[in-house]
């Protein structure tokens, strides 16, 4: 497939990929440009301050002291690093001696604040370390202090159109003959651990549960019918921003939703990479800036070939493409015409057409925005 | 700038997507639009620089118009008077990087938040989240949640002046505790303005100066009968503009380039809208479909208690609802049966659910078949249909103060605040956004909008040409005569007035109301009955007196069975009378509701297949 005429989705066998790996907040960056990093590299960490544990002092004490009163009987102060179950906070009690009452800590922290107005006394327990990994094999070509670094690699990139789930790392397999091909359960292998299981038109969401079931790490196919991919979420997808379901594996469609052939490039270039390592990542963010999902496969002592940029992206007599809207949604043709003035579609918009020639000889005239360029 | 009145002016308004400039010049006595040009945002990767983009727009402007417009990387200023060098005036909105995104905070969560939030959505943000004591989360919750989201700005409301302070405190513990981070750079502080009890200031700075410099200003709820919002909005603004404009990519340049302060983009559309309900003394409702989001905007006037007209204005954003990258939310928020329930054909549900996947995932593909476009309308008549009942939530009168009921209110019927939105007081609609700006036809617009929104009584139908409000709404700051004459003349397309009576019938071909209108070209007399809908030709700038004799059953705005004399304003579509009654019904049996539907579109004049 699969260069989209408008996206422009990538699929390459040979390409430079860079990866940038950022904290969400502030921390330590723990490699150094020109280490070697494998995907799982914990690359940089941070620490994500504790939650914060508001200890009403005046119900604590039953009512027995004002707010404004309590900073006299107090035993800490703010910055004071307190265990559990210390005392916090002490009644004088009779003579004082009896009957005092305590306040204790239900947590380890440090005290953060004491606020004469509320009675409140706020102790932020201990951070929770925050890591971020290398997620593909490659070298670390820049660091950003207490951000992050970037990671470039050469390899086998391939971007899908639509998947869910985050990143994961696996084996590719390749489950089907052809690309045409229907993934059943009937295809799976017995021992799932650890595969990324390749198909070809469409993912059942029988075969979603199986692999996830059998401990595969992914999924990728030409297309997937939604009521497939919403029995197997348990819900239904609003908005298309995808990447944090809690699913154990990841999915990647690479054409569409529907059944969809996947491209034959993109199905021979991942038979090709079978039994290799690959990291995945199913976020897709469909808006400016666009996120899709992608496969890439770290390439042996292969240098990134050039590519051919221009012609992946520009239409001309005789490119490949792909209709994908429709009435012709699906269908492969090629490009015989390209008429510059705009022209009338049957639901009344003027738009920019081009002739088409399907793969069973017809002809049809289609919106320009209506088509991918597919290279095969 | 230029000492006198501008001759010419260039405004852009850069989008999530693209940016869209127009050439304003003054012909004669007025100001009119006369160029547009349109590219791509440039504010994300590769570009990470929102002037790119707007030069490309400008230079396409300039191609267009002939008048040179870039110079030396930036806008030619002035206008030499020659019409070919130069602009005198650059102005700009903004709504790119997803807008200003804020979370808000308030005590009550029908008081003091809705304020807050009601300011935030007034300042023209995003309002990502809305926390009160009483909103039924766990503190560590509320921290959770906090946190987890990345805003631009929080706003803390909550108590009135010389009221209980324990209860603002706490949230602003919780926002310490939660410390969250904001969305561009993580180098710089959050800013929190605090619009709540005067008397918790201090313990609210002390706090929160933890953590950050937060911005005090006014009350917004200082007393539970007022609300002021005024100064809240002021500082959210000036924040967008010191805080996330300075900070988002280009954005200093281009705040250097432009002659006023760049808006953001439905903070401009407020305004215009604001402005025209003030200029015409009228209630707007006005929406901005796009392909993530939908905005609602309503000016409605009322009396207060000394008798003085005032307006409310309100904005909602429905973050999810649009017509592409939000497109399957839509489905989903309204169900597939809501969908098809506008479609005058069959049409198998799992078919519709896909076609609308592939959209959302190749958002920038469009209809080729006329069948594939009835469904994207379909879908933006529930769009539509969502927003407005999210608009009429969340426009409220205040919370809290005791309103004068009605009978129907005795029993305790009706509690809570009311919505200000009153479809029979509505006496214009304005639509825009792609899928009603750019409707191949604009019957099919008025249509949509008709439909959608239920009108009542007697509504002039408008859309917005070409989607130049937002740049209309920042000249309304510098020049707003100017922008009240663009607005008119070269901005809104009025495609006529809808006539429809509210009330339902036993059965169609009922008696619902008998109308005589006074035409230009004489007297047309309509014995309209239950299920009707007509459209009856009246042009652009040509108008007609009508009485409307409603059935007894049945109310066009004095009343049931109340007679009532309007003008009605021609337009693209012309005059649209409407017997289906109110609330529209919709047919149990699916072949009798496409058939209904097939109805509705003859009488547009549209075909179905």
């Amino acid at each position: 497939m699969g260069t989209a005429y408008t996206p422009g989705l990538k699929v390459s066998r040979n390409t430079h990929i860079v990866k940038e790996r950022k904290l969400s907040l502030k921390g330590e960056v723990l490699v150094k440009v020109g280490d070697e990093v494998e995907p799982g590299t914990i690359v940089a960490r941070a620490e994500l301050p504790g939650d914060l544990h508001s200890v009403k002092m005046v119900q604590r004490l039953g009512g027995s002291y004002e707010a404004r009163e309590i900073p006299a009987i107090l035993l800490v102060k703010e910055g004071d690093r307190i265990e559990k179950d210390q005392v916090l906070a002490r009644t004088k009690g009779l003579f004082g001696r009896w009957f005092r009452t305590e306040v204790k800590s239900p947590v380890v922290g440090t005290v953060e604040y004491f606020m004469k107005t509320t009675g409140h006394l706020g102790i932020r327990t201990v951070p929770h370390p925050v890591e971020v990994n290398a997620y593909i094999k490659g070298r670390v070509s820049q660091v950003f202090p207490e951000d992050g670094c970037v990671v470039e690699a050469d390899g086998a990139f391939i971007q899908g159109i639509f998947g869910v789930g985050g990143e994961r790392r696996g084996k590719i397999k390749v489950v089907v003959e052809s690309q045409k091909d229907v993934l059943t359960k009937d295809n799976l292998p017995s021992d799932l651990t650890g595969l990324i299981l390749v198909g070809g038109s469409r993912i059942e969401a029988e075969v979603l549960h199986a692999a996830a079931d059998g401990g595969a790490k992914g999924v990728v196919a030409g297309g997937i019918i939604n009521e497939d991919l919403s029995a197997y979420l348990g819900y239904e997808i609003g908005v298309a921003i995808t990447g944090e379901e809690q699913i154990p594996i990841t999915v990647i469609v690479t054409e569409g939703f529907g059944t969809m052939a996947m491209a034959k490039r993109t199905f021979e270039l991942l038979k090709s990479l079978e039994g290799k390592e690959a990291s995945i990542n199913g976020a897709t963010q469909i808006r400016a800036g666009a996120q899709r999902p992608e496969i890439f496969v770290y390439g042996e002592g292969e240098e990134a070939a050039e590519e051919d940029e221009e012609s992946a992206h520009q239409l001309a007599i005789g490119t490949r493409i792909r209709i994908i809207r429709v009435p012709y949604f699906g269908s492969l043709a090629r490009v015989s015409a390209l008429p510059h003035e705009l022209q009338r579609v049957e639901s009344g918009s003027l738009v920019r057409m081009l002739e088409a020639e399907l793969d069973d000889g017809e002809k049809a005239l289609v919106p320009r925005a209506n088509v991918e360029i597919i290279a095969e | 700038m230029a000492s006198s009145e501008p001759k010419s002016l260039l405004i852009t308004d850069c989008g999530s997507t693209t940016t869209k400039a127009i050439l304003i010049e003054k012909k004669g006595d007025e100001y009119r639009q006369t160029f547009r040009g349109e590219a791509p945002s440039t504010v994300e990767a590769p570009f990470d620089d929102v002037t790119i983009g707007v030069i490309n727009s400008a230079t396409e402007v300039e191609e267009l118009s002939g008048r040179k417009l870039v110079r030396d990387g930036g806008v030619n200023r002035p206008d030499d008077g020659t019409g070919k060098n130069g602009v005198d005036l650059y102005l700009s909105t903004s709504s790119a990087g997803g807008g200003l995104q804020m979370s808000v905070a308030g005590v009550v969560g029908s008081m003091t938040a809705q304020s807050a939030r009601n300011a935030a959505l007034g300042a023209g943000a995003i309002v990502m989240d809305v926390l009160s004591v009483d909103d039924g989360k766990k503190p560590y919750e509320r921290i959770k949640r906090l946190r987890a989201l990345r805003p631009d700005i929080v706003l803390l409301a909550g108590g009135t002046d010389g009221g209980t302070k324990a209860h603002v405190v706490e949230l602003a513990e919780t926002i310490l505790a939660a410390d969250p981070k904001p969305r561009f750079g993580s180098g710089f502080q959050l800013p929190v303005i605090y619009a709540g009890n005067i008397d918790a200031r201090k313990d609210v700075t002390e706090l929160l100066s933890k953590m950050t410099t937060v911005e005090c200003v006014d009350n917004i709820r200082p007393t539970l009968e007022e609300e002021k919002p005024e100064r809240a909005r002021e500082a959210i603004h000036e924040a967008f503009l010191e805080h996330v404009m300075s900070h988002a990519p280009g954005y200093p340049k281009l705040m250097e380039w432009c002659d006023h302060d760049i808006m953001s983009t439905p903070n401009a559309v407020g305004q215009i809208m604001r402005t025209v309900a003030e200029q015409e003394d009228i209630s707007i409702l006005g929406v901005d479909i796009g392909g993530a989001t939908t905005d609602i905007f309503s000016v409605f006037w009322r009396e207060d208690d000394i008798g003085n007209r005032e307006n409310d204005y309100h904005r909602t954003v429905s973050a999810n609802l649009g017509m592409s990258y939000s497109i399957c939310n839509v489905l989903l928020e309204a169900g597939i049966e809501n969908i098809m329930r506008w479609l005058p054909f069959e049409m198998d549900a799992a078919e519709i659910k896909n076609r609308l996947r592939n959209k959302m995932i190749r958002p920038t593909t469009i209809p080729q078949s006329l069948e594939d476009l009835l469904v994207e309308h379909a879908v933006a008549r529930e769009a539509l249909r969502l927003a407005l009942i999210h608009h009429k939530e969340l426009a409220t009168s205040l919370m809290g103060i005791a309103h004068e009921g009605d009978i129907s209110d005795l029993g305790g019927g009706k509690t809570g605040p009311q919505t200000v939105v009153d479809m029979m007081e509505l006496k214009m609609a304005i639509g825009s956004g792609g899928v009603l700006s750019h409707a191949p036809t604009r019957a099919q617009a008025a249509h949509m909008l008709l439909d959608a929104w239920q009108l009542e009584g007697v509504t002039l139908i408008t859309v917005d040409s070409i989607f130049m409000m937002p740049h209309l709404g920042v000249l309304s700051q510098v020049l707003p005569e100017g922008a009240a004459q663009v607005f008119k003349r070269d901005c809104l397309l009025y495609l006529g007035t809808s006539i429809v009576p509210v009330g339902e019938a036993k059965r169609e071909g009922n008696h619902v109301a008998e109308i005589i209108i006074e035409m230009p070209k004489g007297r047309e007399k309509i014995d309209l009955k239950y299920g009707d809908l007509k459209v009856i030709p009246l042009d652009v700038g040509e108008e007609a007196q009508a009485v409307i004799k409603p059935g007894r059953r049945f109310d066009v705005g004095g009343g049931k069975g109340k007679d009532v004399s309007r003008r009605l304003m021609g337009g693209l579509v012309g005059i649209i009378i409407d017997g289906r009654g109110r609330p529209l019904p919709f047919a149990d049996d699916a072949a009798e509701q496409i058939k209904k539907n097939q109805n509705a579109l003859e009488a547009f004049g549209l075909s179905w297949k």
